[in-house]
């Protein structure tokens, strides 16, 4: 293999000298102007390649810090009789210790705790931390562009974000506490300080810190798009272009048309808050004071608010597909299997996502009638996952799988997207939705479908990209430890979860012990507690693993180490600003010729030869 | 102390793995990349091999461990009729659903495990297969179908409201921060009128006394009876924030919405004894009640049809709790016969009372007589 590429290097540099698509980038380039100090380099660069870096650390420090809140609450849910006086140093008055001396977590705490871990896995991590940082690294690499569109909106889609993360962080601090009617935010509840002490000040930051969320995405998203249509490199058409940057640029797609739908919801929800107006109040009386607001109605928002929330989902997996779709492809050092379907299967569910929204809200008190269609939308969306699910596994077969961090958890990512998918079924049909809405069948649901598994995509994209950000390999020996460790504690987690739905264990109580029907799940919700801390330690061997990877890992010594067929193995081991030194490389075929013929893959940027099939046509 | 033991236990944790970092790969320089590469496949397609046993063997056990806890398996059968239908279409989408899930990871697994790296290997070049592809397209495709048609019907059966000229009982639930209130229409039937803005300490549901259906409507503090065969349709209504109508074992659940009253049909076919004695043959239910107690009542003799709220709708969403009995129709009359009329044991005579002077000519003698002993002492009520 070693033989192979440098072979194909020399080849690379003699085919980039003579096809490559010379836009005179060398004569232009004294020196960087942009990028001559520490602080324009590291932290107001414009290069697209930092900017990913800086969305990938600060979205592992919002993971962290999301992911602490909910060992925090799980710790108040499994095990209701422990002392937790030791949390008083970092949460202060909202460990409420009774007259025995125990330590609880205040209620309205727990509440406050559930609500931020939503929002920030969802936002933050998840969509901030996984399309931020991939497409920004790899949309310019692969397509073959010096760097985005335009690289000053893309820092500021950063800064955006940096600014919005900062918002919710203040809130945390608010003495009556951040915001605590759950991450969809349901009007009265959120709209009223009466009804909640979240709702005040904690509601307000909120809403300011999700307005400039809503800019950030923005700003990337129309980013993303412009440079996936116009700075394609000579040869790049759209059938060539790596699976990553089809689902990259429908996700920005997505988030463009859906999230100013969320930003119109909360600007009618301020106005409610603070002009007095009613568009999501009526006939409301709270604290004994009758409101004069009427004609209303808190569906409205629901409608808004999953409007943004439905395709949110699939702003936050189909990355992870995407990058699934190319990490398998290159450790099974075979094409992906059924390219095109795969196109269309995430167009297919892009289109659908915006017309299923109301299947979050079969029991909110809609018209019956109108769920009907809303069933049968959201159920059709299985077709398209299934074909996936059936070409990444058609991929492995037949290969010659390599087993590392990166294509293991692409492999977890399969496996968590089938079991997350396939309950989606359940509730996706209203029926049986009447039973399971809001129950812990949900929770395990997307937690499985779309918070594992998005962030094992991740996890993929970031081991198998980390030479390529950083000159160096992660550990591969604790990066299969986090694997095996975060896959069967995953499970022991959420898999119990199905059965305390199943047995109608509604979700967001902070004790279950109240009800004779649910109580008996005490002792299981102890065991999902505890396999929950050991699977957050097990974060922790990643976080150090990636920081002692990062200054002392492995080094990279070849330019194309995993033998990969995509552009931006072909930029040097630490690109500079451009990306390229000399000419962009021009693309002669799609990105999925592994093994064809007698050669093991063959790059984007090798000529066809005569007559040889070109797949990307 | 514990503190700097805990920190000082992390920094080595830090370090240990570090240095496993540095072990390792000072280990694979020595053994050389294709020779790592080569042991990895083979442990880690084991690896994947032992989860996939594990996994499927562990699903197993535990959801029969658990099948007498779940809903709609073992005692916890519905206790309402269209619950059953509910339930019958989970099971058949578990079926389908299970079968997908239990191939679909023995194929994932053990192609990995199949296909792992080994030296020589030719990885097959396969791009793609229209008609494997059309089949597995449309496989789905037909097994939607019929989950949708399956499911359409049930859910508009089960959503319907009730016809003319059927038989039923209306009561009305309202939630608030954080409690449930009951209303029951009293011998007319028919729930009275409600209007937000009389609401008061006194009135807490705002009813509107002008209306003669509220003068023999009722609000029962403790425990609620509905009468077992018979079809209910529950008023829904909040006055604060969303709250959420949940009775699990009846398999319903709705949406409390503020402003707009919502509903629930549902018939009770089991009465509260009956479903008692569906749980006494079970292990599960033959456990003290109570643990502290070793020789006090079964579970299953404590048993209640409890009532939640499953809508966040702030610090005591979690303790929203009511119980509902059901029993035989003869015990539910004479139940009936116990319940006062809100209107004029709390209300008539009072000096809030909007139908003061008036002969309303619905009086007991007793409401009477309390009425004119308490009229002048009577102090109004504060909102």
């Amino acid at each position: 293999m070693a033989n192979v590429v440098t072979a194909a290097e020399t080849l690379e540099e003699k085919l980039t000298q003579e096809i490559g698509y010379d836009d005179h980038f060398h004569e232009h380039h004294h020196g960087d102007k942009y990028q001559s100090n520490f602080i324009t380099t590291y932290i107001f660069s414009t290069d697209h390649k930092i900017i990913a870096r800086q969305f990938l650390i600060t979205g592992m420090f919002w993971a962290l810090i999301g992911a602490g809140m909910s060992i925090i609450f799980r710790l108040q849910l499994g095990f209701p009789e422990a002392d937790l006086v030791w949390l008083q140093p970092l949460l202060g008055k909202w460990i409420q210790v009774n007259e025995a001396g125990i330590g609880k977590l205040d209620p309205e705490f727990y509440y406050a705790l559930v609500t931020m871990h939503g929002t920030i896995l969802v936002f933050f991590v998840l969509t901030a931390g996984l399309s931020g940082t991939f497409s920004n690294l790899l949309i310019p690499l692969q397509v073959g562009a010096r760097d985005m569109a335009s690289p000053l909106l893309n820092a500021f889609s950063y800064w955006f974000f940096f600014l919005s993360g900062l918002v919710m962080f203040i809130s945390l601090f608010l003495s009556t506490g951040p915001f605590s009617g759950g991450w969809v935010a349901y009007p009265p509840l959120s709209a009223l300080p009466q009804a909640s002490d979240g709702s005040g000040a904690g509601m307000t930051l909120w809403i300011v810190s999700m307005s400039l969320f809503v800019v950030s995405v923005l700003l990337g998203g129309v980013n993303y798009i412009t440079t996936v249509l116009n700075l394609r490199t000579k040869g790049m058409s759209m059938w060539r272009l790596p699976l990553t940057i089809w689902a990259f640029f429908i996700t920005a797609i997505i988030a463009l048309l859906s999230f100013p739908v969320l930003f119109s919801g909360l600007l009618l929800l301020t106005f409610d808050r603070s002009l007095g107006t009613s568009f999501y109040l009526s006939e409301i009386v709270v604290g004994g004071q009758i409101l004069d607001r009427v004609g209303g109605s808190p569906i409205l928002f629901q409608h808004l608010f999953w409007f943004l929330g439905h395709p949110e989902v699939y702003i936050i997996i189909l990355p992870a597909m995407g990058i699934v779709s190319e990490v398998l492809s290159v450790h099974a050092r075979k094409p992906i299997f059924g390219y095109r379907a795969m196109v269309f299967s995430i167009l297919a569910i892009a289109f659908l996502s915006f017309i299923v929204w109301a299947h979050h809200m079969f029991m909110s008190g809609v018209n019956p009638f109108i769920s009907n269609f809303f069933v049968i939308f959201t159920l059709i969306i299985a077709v398209p996952s299934a074909v996936k699910v059936f070409n990444w596994i058609s991929t492995i077969y037949g290969s010659n799988f390599r087993f590392n961090a990166a294509s293991l958890f692409g492999i977890g990512f399969v496996s968590m997207f089938i079991s997350g998918g396939l309950t989606g079924i359940f509730l996706g049909n209203s029926a049986i939705d009447i039973q399971l809405h809001d129950t812990y069948f949900v929770v395990a649901h997307f937690h499985i479908v779309m918070g594992i598994a998005a962030f094992f995509g991740m996890f993929a994209g970031i081991y198998h990209w980390f030479p390529k950000m950083f000159g160096r390999f992660m550990n591969e020996t604790l990066g299969k430890i986090h694997f095996w460790g975060t896959m069967v504690g995953a499970y022991l987690i959420f898999w119990p979860m199905h059965y305390t739905g199943m047995a109608g264990v509604p979700r967001r109580y902070y004790s279950i012990e109240n009800f004779d029907s649910f109580r008996h799940f005490v002792g299981l919700n102890k065991f999902i507690t505890v396999a929950a801390i050991v699977v957050f330690f097990l974060q922790i061997v990643f976080v150090i693993n990636f920081f002692y990877s990062m200054w002392k890992g492995r080094k990279q010594t070849v330019k194309n180490p995993w033998g990969a067929t995509t552009l931006e193995w072909t930029t040097p081991i630490e690109p500079g600003h451009g990306n390229w030194p000399g000419n962009i490389p021009a693309v002669q075929r799609w990105a999925y010729d592994y093994n064809k013929d007698d050669r093991e893959f063959v790059p984007q940027y090798v000529p066809l030869a005569e007559h040889e099939h070109d797949h990307g046509h | 102390m514990t503190t700097l033991i805990i920190i000082i236990c992390v920094i080595l944790l830090m370090v240990v793995l570090v240095q496993i970092a540095r072990v390792t790969e000072l280990t694979a320089v020595i053994k050389g990349e294709r020779e790592v590469l080569r042991d990895n496949s083979l442990w880690n397609g084991w690896l994947s091999l032992i989860f996939l046993v594990l996994f499927l063997i562990g699903v197993f056990i535990s959801s029969w461990n658990y099948r007498n806890l779940m809903l709609g398996y073992g005692p916890l059968q519905s206790a309402s009729e269209h619950g059953s239908v509910l339930d019958s279409l989970f099971n058949v989408t578990l079926i389908f659903t299970g079968i997908v899930f239990v191939l679909t990871h023995i194929a994932l697994f053990w192609f990995a495990y199949k296909y792992r790296y080994q030296e020589g290997r030719k990885a097959r070049f396969m791009a793609h297969d229209t008609r494997l592809e059309m089949i597995w397209t449309a496989i789905p495709a037909v097994v939607m179908t019929v989950l949708v048609v399956r499911g359409l019907n049930a859910w508009n059966t089960v959503m319907a409201d009730i016809k003319e000229g059927e038989d039923y009982i209306e009561i009305e639930a309202t939630g608030q921060q954080f409690n449930w209130m009951i209303r029951y229409p009293g011998p007319d039937g028919k729930l009275g009128a409600r209007d937000y803005t009389l609401t008061t300490a006194g009135n807490q549901l705002g009813q509107d006394f002008t209306d003669p259906k509220n003068w023999d409507d009722f609000i029962p503090s403790q425990e609620f009876y509905l009468p077992v065969g018979k079809k209910v349709r529950v008023r829904i209504t909040a006055k604060d924030v969303l709250h959420n109508f949940y009775l699990p074992h009846f398999r319903v659940k709705m949406d409390a919405v503020p402003g707009m009253p919502t509903y629930f049909v549902f018939t009770p076919v089991k009465t509260t004894t009956e479903f008692r004695n569906d749980l006494r043959p079970y292990e599960e239910y033959n456990t003290p009640y109570d643990p502290a107690d070793p020789n006090g009542p079964k579970r299953w003799e404590k048993f209640e049809y409890e009532l939640a709220c499953a809508e966040l709708c702030g610090k005591g969403h979690y303790s929203m709790k009511r119980i509902f009995k059901v029993v035989s129709q003869e015990e539910y009359d004479a139940w009936l016969k116990t319940q006062e009329s809100f209107y004029l044991t709390q209300v008539r005579g009072k000096a809030d009372d909007p139908n003061a002077g008036k002969d309303l000519g619905i009086e007991s003698e007793k409401v009477q007589e309390a009425a004119a002993d308490t009229t002048a002492a009577q102090a109004p009520a504060v909102l």
